[in-house]
């Protein structure tokens, strides 16, 4: 059972829904909504939230910085 | 074991926008492989300490409003000409951190001389280099480095060598001259290539500062808009047909 889980905050409005974060995911958590920002993108989401560590790969790749990572030790 | 829910405070924070990026939105089009650059310069100059001593060069090209969006000094050049100032500012500020930020139109097409002198000569810069084989900014039309059979606006069917001649690898001639110390060619289309550019471009700083002579940093991007591919379909193209071409690694390092 994992010990260490991760949670993300995208930031809607910034985000441009180019997918990148998605693909670069190796939990698959990430993708992107069926809504859209006010600019009209496609946010990117956490569709699969348990499954996040916190690695931190979509937020190192996303190119407009975008993403937030949190990541936390269980205190059992 | 239950559940539980990651507690989003500072503590636990791993990874952020780094300070030096500034609020601004930029104008890159989804995906665009500057975005990603922008926040590793940022990172490093902010790891550095060097936010205080720093002046960047920004292009003509899609980068041309670098200085929007990363908060230290710049300084904006004509043409091409990013190397040439970047070396006299240098020469007139030898403690500083120099370096430009330079598009394939600009550094290879244009700025070919500027540059061959300023690696020739030495100067303690680092020149970032972003190579999307193209012209972004003024609508695809195709750059010294476009690939031979690659289609830009201006090559419908394609580069034609005997037409419109060769692209040419302006790193590796560069590795030829004796005032260049590092040169190097990464990119950013994964997590681990991120990072490990991250190291390269902070090894190219870090060899600017002590004097070690120029620091040349190739990063193979994409153009999505310009290769009319979503990002990730130009990601895949970029490692299926650019890498051959323009392959990853040191190339020089003394």
């Amino acid at each position: 059972m994992a010990k260490i889980k991760g949670s993300i905050i995208v930031d809607r409005e910034r985000c441009k829904g180019c997918g990148v974060c998605v693909v670069s995911c190796p939990f698959g958590v990430l993708k992107l909504s069926a809504e859209v920002n006010s600019k009209g993108y496609n946010y990117s989401f956490m569709a699969n939230p348990d499954a996040c560590t916190g690695c931190a790969s979509c937020a190192v790749i996303c190119p407009d910085s975008c993403i937030t990572v949190y990541r936390q030790k269980a205190s059992n | 074991m239950a559940e539980f829910q990651v507690e989003m405070n500072e503590e636990n924070r791993v990874y952020t926008k780094p300070r030096l990026l500034t609020d601004a939105v930029m104008h890159y089009c989804p995906g665009c492989s500057h975005g990603t650059i922008h926040k590793l310069v940022a990172e490093v100059i902010e790891e550095m300490g060097l936010e205080e001593r720093s002046i960047g060069i920004s292009p003509v090209g899609c980068s041309v409003l670098a200085y929007n969006y990363i908060d230290i000094d710049w300084a904006e050049a004509a043409h091409g000409r990013a190397a040439a100032v970047a070396a006299a500012i240098k020469r007139l500020n030898p403690s500083k951190l120099v370096f430009t930020y330079q598009g394939d139109g600009d550094l290879a097409a244009i700025g070919t001389g500027e540059t061959i002198h300023a690696c020739n000569r030495g100067d303690n810069i680092t020149i970032i280099f972003v190579n999307n084989a193209i012209y972004g900014m003024t609508g695809g039309q195709m750059a010294p480095t476009t690939l031979l059979g690659m289609k830009t606006s201006t090559t419908p069917y394609g580069r034609d060598a005997s037409l419109n001649g060769y692209p040419y690898k302006i790193a590796n001639m560069i590795t030829q001259l004796e005032g260049v110390s590092y040169v190097t060619r990464q990119s950013v289309h994964t997590p681990a290539a991120v990072r490990k550019a991250k190291k390269a471009l902070r090894h190219a700083f870090e060899k600017s500062m002590d004097g070690k002579g120029l620091s040349f940093i190739e990063f193979v991007a994409t153009c999505n808009s310009g290769w009319k591919l979503s990002p990730v379909a130009a990601n895949q193209w970029m490692e299926e047909h650019m890498f051959p071409f323009y392959p990853l690694g040191d190339l020089k390092d003394i």
